[in-house]
């Protein structure tokens, strides 16, 4: 049942996604029937699990909007602006009743009271309806709507105080439409008489000669006396199915307990001659087959031809039995049916769910063949055999193989970022109102993949940021008309996949970044100093600062002690990045960029003086020897690179990483390569030792975080090479004349 | 003489929720996401009893109840529709298209047992 529940709230996320997509195609005017349908059975179907799991709360306002939605779907109520943004707003409290459910707490329900109201004012006409269908004939007030809860409603009109069982006489004639739903006669008798004794009487006078007999016909009825403890309303539930096709006569004890208007004759009790069918005989017990049925019917009636008559017009009434009962239901027992199972089970769902840790122990084992074959291939070299050797091909094979299985389990993890982008819009709508803003949202690349962890990680910091966008980003509707721009404002998040790295772009149409008010923020925070020379770039970096707040006055919305410089830091803690790009007037737009995986990566394997680093291959656009006159200085410290009639800035890894305190002078190699914001630089190392694929071992789950380094990996011969942060490298550049000693924690 | 109920619910957590329940009542499950799927199931099975939702994607219960019956063989098999109580309308409804019985739901384990196995032959 706990797994069930799990189901039940992983399959509610989803269903409340599917609403909100609708919803939302439906505040755009594309909701089709077929959206307003999947919106209903959104709700309907989150209500019949609720249901199941007692969660009252959740199904009241559940079944109010689904009351709601089904006008709609009737064409009752108009699809109106204000009634989708009030789904809309419904849709959220449905999600706060689930998630609330989740962690076993319930909402207060008068909370959901306002939203009930204003649907129900919507729905003035649907009630009406609903009133109407009470005054639907008494059938429907008196036929049990659920199986066996009934009694309690009829209870009244049974002589319950008598004690011991009482006689029964019930009068039974099925109407044709009874066997064309598939009940039968012969069920209905085999359940009364699991109630008490029965004595069963045919009454075939009706039946036709064979060449007149309608096969689809009903022509039997019985009268049937039944002698049980039971009360009325447990006799009427076994005919709960085929009220209103049969004719039904109950007729109880004692005259005065009678609820049906139609008498017959007295039952003659004392009868002999009639079979008593006690209801704890063997083949009673869910197993009587038509046979014993009629065999019964045929020693209740007195005349045998008439009875044999019978027996063949049901035999004829109903087709199914005609087949050899026993054979059909041992064939479908046997392996075929199962087979058939399990194959449509796979149609329905091409999934399977397993759990993460085993995903992730199998990673990591792959990470563990990658090095492994690594180190042989290694072995092999070094053993010096020949490279077209039946060896080296076979290695080749096992590597090729390897990256395949690598590529397959990876596949595995990785997730569509839409899970975290679905949370978004409500996100925008509940800031947007709490500001009095007006904002779109556009998303784009929902269907990016990247791996699960990441995905998981990202939805804090992206909210944050789009917290931040609508409430700092955007100006308030009047500003904006003044400023010339729509009163709307629009928010794009947009995800895509760049340079092997997953990029995830927040962007804005507000005002820009104030960066006269940046700096003077920084500067009475002391982050700066007052006559610090900073770039527009470097200022727009100022709010990922620690401890900086442009927000004058501490909102609600974005002031919840948490700044930017977390965002930052758990970006970070992804091995990712993030940056800002901002226009004044214009907006601004914040850049993610994060690794699609966190295990694996290719890479080129470089030495700096003492040191084996790995360089990201993703980030490297080509290798170059430069000749001396290429190289220029550029103030005391900063050296630039010509390459092809542009210059970049040239970065000798060695001592930007303080493996050596200045740039080793002549010799060496440089890897072009490009940054995050798409800008190039040259890096100088001091040779290339190849190209492989690494497994990468965090640095922060080990030891700490390091400026300039993104991970550790194990190499072939079992060394530690640590995997530069090209990104990181070119930050420290600005830093190393200030800072030459930055690895000294590491060493 | 294991008895087979198809189940057709859109619904997950319904699936399992009968799968559960029929389960442990020793009947053999199968189950189908909607009405067109359960139909493709038929055609591979012969099921004693079909239990199948009303509101689902593709072919809704109403639409898969008349297909099954205009079915020559299947005019026999008895058909459990899953309703809620505020369905009056709908129930008939769904007797009007031909089916046996219902279910209300939420549905208790036991009363769903009890009304299976009231309709199987």
């Amino acid at each position: 049942m706990e797994a069930i529940r799990a189901t039940f709230f992983q399959e509610c996320e989803e269903l409340l996604a599917d609403l909100e997509t609708g919803l939302l195609a439906m505040e755009e005017g594309q909701g089709d029937s077929e959206t307003v349908n999947a919106v209903f059975r959104a709700v309907h179907s989150v209500k019949g699990g609720a249901g199941a799991f007692g969660l009252d709360g959740l199904v009241r306002f559940a079944h109010v909007f689904e009351t709601t939605l089904d006008g709609v779907r009737n064409g009752e109520l108009e699809v109106e602006a204000s009634l989708v943004a009030l789904m809309l707003r419904c849709a959220d409290r449905l999600s706060d009743h689930v998630s609330a459910a989740k962690v076993g707490e319930s909402l207060d329900p008068d909370g959901d009271q306002d939203l009930i109201k204003q649907l129900e004012a919507f729905c003035v006409a649907e009630e009406a309806g609903e009133a109407g269908e009470l005054d639907l004939p008494i059938a429907f007030a008196v036929v049990p709507l659920s199986i066996g809860d009934a009694p309690e409603a009829f209870t009244p009109l049974v002589a319950s105080t008598e004690a011991g069982p009482a006689e029964w006489r019930i009068e039974f004639k099925p109407h044709a439409t009874l066997y064309a739903n598939a009940n039968d006669a012969s069920v209905l008798l085999r359940e009364l008489a699991r109630l008490g004794e029965l004595r069963v009487e045919l009454n075939a006078d009706a039946l036709p000669g064979l060449d007149t007999l309608d096969v689809f016909g009903a022509y039997l009825s019985w009268t049937l006396w039944l002698t049980t403890e039971k009360a009325e309303a447990d006799i009427r539930d076994v005919f709960e199915f085929v009220d209103g096709d049969c004719d039904l006569t109950i007729r109880g004890p004692g005259a005065n307990d009678t609820v049906d208007i139609a008498v017959t004759s007295t039952p003659d009790i004392g009868d002999g001659d009639r079979d008593l069918i006690p209801a704890s005989a063997g083949p009673l017990e869910g197993e009587m087959s038509l046979q014993d049925l009629l065999a019964m019917a045929r020693g209740a009636s007195s005349d045998t031809a008439e009875a044999e008559a019978a027996a063949e017009s049901v035999i004829a009434t109903e087709p199914r039995v005609l087949k050899e009962p026993s054979p059909q239901v041992s064939e479908s027992a046997n392996a075929p049916s199962a087979k058939s199972a399990g194959k449509a089970t796979d149609v329905a769902q091409p999934t399977i769910r397993v759990d993460l840790d085993r995903v992730d122990r199998l990673i990591d084992l792959v990470g563990e063949l990658v090095i492994n074959q690594a180190m042989l291939a290694q072995q092999v070299h070094e053993a010096g055999l020949a490279r077209s050797g039946n060896i080296a091909l076979g290695l080749d094979d096992l590597e090729q193989l390897t990256r395949e299985i690598q590529d397959s389990v990876m596949a595995i993890r990785a997730q569509p970022v839409k899970s975290v982008f679905q949370r978004m819009p409500r996100l925008v709508r509940e800031v947007a109102s709490m500001t009095g803003k007006s904002v779109r949202l556009v998303t784009e690349g929902e269907g990016t993949e990247v791996d699960k962890t990441v995905i998981e990680r990202l939805s804090e910091p992206l909210t944050h940021m789009i917290r931040n966008a609508v409430d700092h980003g955007l100006e308030s509707p009047e500003a904006r008309v003044a400023a010339g721009k729509p009163a709307e404002g629009v928010i794009r998040l947009a995800a895509l996949h760049r340079s092997g790295r997953i990029v995830i772009e927040v962007s804005d149409d507000g005002k820009g970044i104030d960066r006269a008010r940046v700096r003077s923020i920084a500067i009475e925070r002391g982050l700066i100093e007052p006559d610090a020379v900073l770039t527009e770039e470097e200022v727009d970096n100022l709010i990922f600062a620690p401890g900086f707040s442009t927000a004058s006055a501490v909102s609600d919305i974005s002031g919840r002690g948490v700044g930017m410089d977390v965002v930052k830091r758990s970006i970070q803690a992804l091995g990712g990045r993030i940056s800002i790009t901002s226009i004044p007037g214009k907006g601004s737009t914040f850049t993610l960029s994060l690794p699609l995986t966190l295990a694996v990566l290719d890479g080129m394997v470089v030495s700096v003086g003492d040191h084996t680093l790995v360089v990201p291959i993703t980030v490297i656009v080509e290798t170059l020897q430069p000749k001396p006159v290429d190289v220029r200085s550029l103030g005391p410290h900063a050296t630039v690179l010509a390459v092809r009639g542009s210059h970049v800035p040239l970065i000798d890894v060695g001592s930007a990483m303080g493996f050596r305190p200045d740039p080793a002078s002549g010799s060496g190699v440089t890897i072009l390569v490009e940054s995050e914001l798409g800008g190039l630089a040259a890096l100088r190392v001091d040779s290339i030792q190849g190209q492989r694929q690494v497994v990468i071992k965090s640095l922060e789950q080990n030891y700490d975080q390091v400026p300039g380094i993104a991970a550790a990996t194990i190499l072939g011969d079992g060394r530690v090479a640590l995997i530069v942060d090209v990104d990181g490298v070119i930050a420290l550049r600005r830093q190393t004349a200030t800072r030459p000693t930055l690895l000294d924690k590491a060493s | 003489m294991t008895k087979v109920v198809l189940t057709v619910d859109d619904s997950r957590t319904m699936r399992d929720m009968l799968r559960l329940a029929l389960a442990e009542a020793s009947f053999e499950v199968v189950q189908a996401v909607d009405g067109v799927h359960g139909l493709e199931v038929l055609s591979q099975t012969e099921p004693d009893v079909i239990i199948t939702d009303i509101n689902m994607p593709n072919m809704d219960g109403f639409g898969f109840i008349e297909a099954v019956r205009r079915d020559e063989r299947r005019r026999g098999t008895p058909i459990l529709v899953l309703t809620t109580e505020s369905d009056a309308a709908k129930k008939q409804r769904a007797r009007a298209a031909g089916a046996t019985g219902w279910i209300v739901k939420p549905f208790d384990p036991a009363k769903l047992v009890d009304a299976v196995r009231r309709v199987a032959a």
